[in-house]
């Protein structure tokens, strides 16, 4: 049986991690498998964990009034999710939901915290990694705002 | 060049305002041969001439078969034509997809939205077994799930094709949708593409097919190892009139399928 820094190490997510900062993280990790759709997070909840999902579907959606769940994004093997246990208030911004059963490492927030802080190093490298994350979704965000696949940018000199 | 009779053998609605057709020359006479990446210039009578690619099968040679978006004012006169009905069809013209090239590789096959339609023939090609493909791959997206060209032939190609479907949004008409949500960018960045014996055909919404090309770049797939079908506004089709002209290129000459190699100073040229 892998052990959790062997499971962490092996995440895209961590690819290139020093070894004896996966350690350290690893103290912080646990195993959770979450059932099909089984809520993982919950808007305006504490946010006191991030997640590696290692199998799965998860569903990131916002309850809209009189309408229910709209899904934003599907997040799937490789990803990460949830970066709210970074910043105060530690409140989840999103719902998210297994979609099936979903093999994840779950990892605890203010433990981690407490770690980047006693080692800014390794802190200093996580952050890295959670940027290049936030830079993906943000860059996915805005080409989902694009909306390139609709009819709205005809040509500009078809003749009309 | 004067347009051909064929008339309308069958109609079917993709979606909302898309649709494919197939078109038989009334005659019987087998329509001219084709390449997949080639189009036809179909003419609505009275209003005007659009370009079309093929997206039917090389096998089928009795007919041409061309899947249309309602966008202007002559594909919104071929979109009341019903079976039976007849439509004006020039071609079939330009360069299509070097299919010659693909033995022993691994083919990339990322399309969005309609540009599915130009590489259908691709898809229906390798899953005949021709041209030696050691792996296909399709990464295709699409605006939501009601949108998706071809749906109902995916599980077919399935059996011979690695599918990864993604919608950039699912609203609540798509409710039943347990697929990918997100832009297509996404599943490619996490796929794993070896850079060497790999190639790639992107067709899609131009804007698409860049940020694809970004992130096939940055796997290090090399330039002449992508390829990608233009969309220019386009009169004769022959290279004459120089509505198309991009760059050096007539895109429906010398495209409309081009190795990114040769004309990235172009592609990244803007107002082009």
């Amino acid at each position: 049986m892998k052990g959790m820094a062997q499971l962490l190490h092996e995440h895209p997510f961590f690819a290139g991690m020093q070894e004896k900062h996966l350690d350290f993280i690893a103290g912080c990790g646990e195993n959770h498998i979450y059932n099909t759709g089984e809520y993982i997070a919950r808007e305006n909840e504490p946010a006191d964990h991030f997640f590696l999902i290692r199998d799965g579907q998860v569903a990131v959606e916002c309850f809209v009034p009189n309408y229910g769940a709209l899904c934003l994004q599907t997040l799937h093997n490789g990803d990460i999710f949830g970066w709210s246990w970074l910043f105060p208030p530690y409140m989840w911004t999103f719902d998210a939901r297994a979609e099936d059963e979903v093999h994840a490492i779950r990892l605890d927030g203010k433990c981690l915290r407490e770690k980047c802080e006693a080692d800014p190093a390794m802190g200093y490298e996580l952050m890295k990694r959670f940027a290049r994350i936030v830079t993906q979704r943000l860059r996915a965000t805005r080409m989902q705002l694009m909306d390139v696949y609709s009819l709205q940018w005809p040509p500009l000199d078809r003749g009309q | 060049m004067i347009p051909t009779l064929f008339r309308i053998d069958e109609r079917n609605d993709e979606f909302e305002g898309t649709f494919t057709l197939r078109l038989c020359a009334p005659t019987g006479n087998r329509p001219a041969a084709f390449s997949p990446g080639q189009f036809n210039m179909l003419y609505a009578f009275g209003t005007g001439e659009v370009p079309i690619s093929m997206s039917g099968s090389l096998d089928d040679d009795d007919a041409y078969v061309h899947t249309i978006r309602c966008q202007g004012l002559a594909t919104r006169t071929i979109e009341r034509l019903n079976k039976g009905d007849v439509i004006g069809v020039r071609g079939p013209f330009g360069r299509g997809w070097p299919l010659d090239t693909i033995a022993g590789k691994e083919v990339l096959i990322i399309a969005g939205g309609l540009g599915l339609a130009p590489l259908r023939p691709v898809i229906y090609q390798l899953l005949n077994g021709h041209h030696g493909a050691r792996r296909v791959r399709l990464f295709y997206g699409a605006r939501r799930p009601r949108e998706l060209l071809y749906y109902r032939e995916f599980e077919r190609w399935a059996d011979a094709i690695d599918i990864t479907v993604t919608v950039d949004h699912a609203d609540h008409v798509d409710r039943a949708w347990k697929g990918r949500v997100g832009v297509i960018t996404e599943p490619l960045e996490a796929a794993r593409i070896s850079s060497a014996g790999t190639i790639a055909f992107l067709c899609g919404p131009e804007v698409m097919m860049r940020f694809c090309i970004h992130t096939l770049l940055k796997k290090g797939l090399p330039e002449s190892a992508i390829y990608l079908s233009m969309e220019r506004n386009m009169k004769c089709a022959t290279g004459l009139c120089g509505h198309c002209q991009w760059g050096p290129n007539f895109v429906c000459k010398d495209g409309p399928v081009f190795c990114y190699g040769s004309v990235r100073s172009w592609f990244n040229l803007r107002a082009l």
